[in-house]
């Protein structure tokens, strides 16, 4: 969000101004950025903060683990064998369900204020009722992984070839 | 700038841990999703567990600040949002936050699912005022509630005349309890097969 709010920025400085009246010291004409006295407005001028280095220090924690243990094999950085299978070598069709999959996951999670790690690591753990809903909602979700109707655990997923092992 | 290097520190410790731990590969969430490998959720549940345990008891001896809490607003989005994100996940096999993760260990698909990510962040900020029209955010409980009443901070309570740091070392208990009890798996794993019907029934 902070990176859109940057890129936003950059087309129209007016996004996020320095305004004294806000809380935060910043203000923007979109809601979303305005909300809580322009909190994700001045994330959004000031970059370098807490939020923002945590989820790129993430993306080089992880790098550096898959670096460590030899990286993923070319055929499983292409495409999956259970994607194989079901768009035969096809990657542009996995490509675009990995678009869609987290157009949905990041409105999503807008929409809830958090992720898993918001809602269910950090608020279940300090009791927060968000957090139970929030897990609720996803155990909801699941359910249908658990049919056999739903054999893979993938909603898209309706495999021609899986067995049970 | 020590907030900043906390930031890095703590960042790309959890990254590296998710990594381990399997968090970033597909196969191990959809396997978290049909209950054919378990090993995330009871790591999941012994983190919570463990972290709340012992934060509720720093909370009672003084050791840490309640100032330092911060809890969400219960409302009609986090439990829509919620299931959306499983959605996603099953859908693709990457998880949001860990996404990002995994597009660090060169999966070329995840590209795809973090500019998917972007474009849900640019359609969000110009839809806000549509969808906080709608009720969708109106605050359930009361503004920030917890499930028991944390001495030092003003979040409304669900439960009183229990003290909220018990209830927090209760549940941390149990959730540790249970993490510890979940077998592996609950269903027997799928593979792929070139032929053949998908049978997804309990061995």
């Amino acid at each position: 969000m902070i990176f859109e709010g940057i890129l936003w920025d950059v087309v129209d400085p007016q996004t996020v101004v320095a305004s004294p009246d806000a809380k935060s010291g910043y203000s923007s004409p979109n809601a979303y950025l305005n909300k809580s006295g322009g909190k994700c407005a001045k994330f959004v001028a000031n970059p370098i903060n807490h939020s923002f280095v945590f989820v790129l220090a993430l993306v080089a924690g992880a790098a550096l683990s898959a670096l460590l243990r030899g990286g993923v094999s070319r055929e499983q950085r292409i495409m999956r064998k259970i994607w194989r299978v079901n768009f035969y070598d096809a990657p542009w069709k996995r490509y675009l369900v990995a678009f869609v999959s987290d157009f949905i996951v990041l409105y999503g999670a807008r929409l809830a204020g958090g992720c898993t790690l918001g809602h269910m690591m950090s608020d279940m753990m300090q009791t927060a009722i968000s957090g139970y809903i929030f897990s609720a909602g996803a155990i909801l979700a699941g359910i249908p992984h658990r049919n056999p109707a739903f054999p893979s655990g993938g909603l898209v997923l309706c495999p021609r070839s899986l067995s049970q092992s | 700038m020590s907030k900043i290097f906390v930031a890095i520190l703590i960042g790309c410790v959890f990254g590296f841990v998710r990594s381990r731990v399997g968090a970033t590969n597909p196969k191990y969430i959809q396997g978290l999703l049909r209950l054919s490998r378990l090993h995330l959720m009871k790591t999941i549940l012994l983190v919570i567990g463990v972290s709340s345990t012992l934060m509720f008891a720093g909370l009672m001896t003084g050791v840490l600040d309640a100032g330092h809490l911060g809890v969400k607003t219960a409302h009609a989005g986090v439990l829509l949002g919620g299931i959306m994100l499983v959605v996603g996940f099953a859908a693709s096999g990457y998880r949001g936050g860990t996404g990002r993760a995994t597009a660090a260990t060169s999966r070329k698909g995840v590209w795809f699912f973090v500019l998917g990510g972007l474009a849900a962040a640019v359609a969000f900020m110009p839809s806000y005022t549509w969808v906080a029209s709608t009720g969708i955010l109106s605050e359930w409980f009361g503004d920030k509630v917890t499930l028991g009443a944390i001495a030092g901070i003003n979040y409304p309570a669900l439960l009183t005349g229990i003290p909220g740091a018990w209830i927090g070392i209760g549940v941390g208990l149990v959730l540790i309890a249970i993490a510890v009890a979940l077998p592996n798996a609950l269903r027997g794993h799928a593979t792929v097969n070139s032929d053949g019907p998908a049978d997804g029934r309990l061995a």
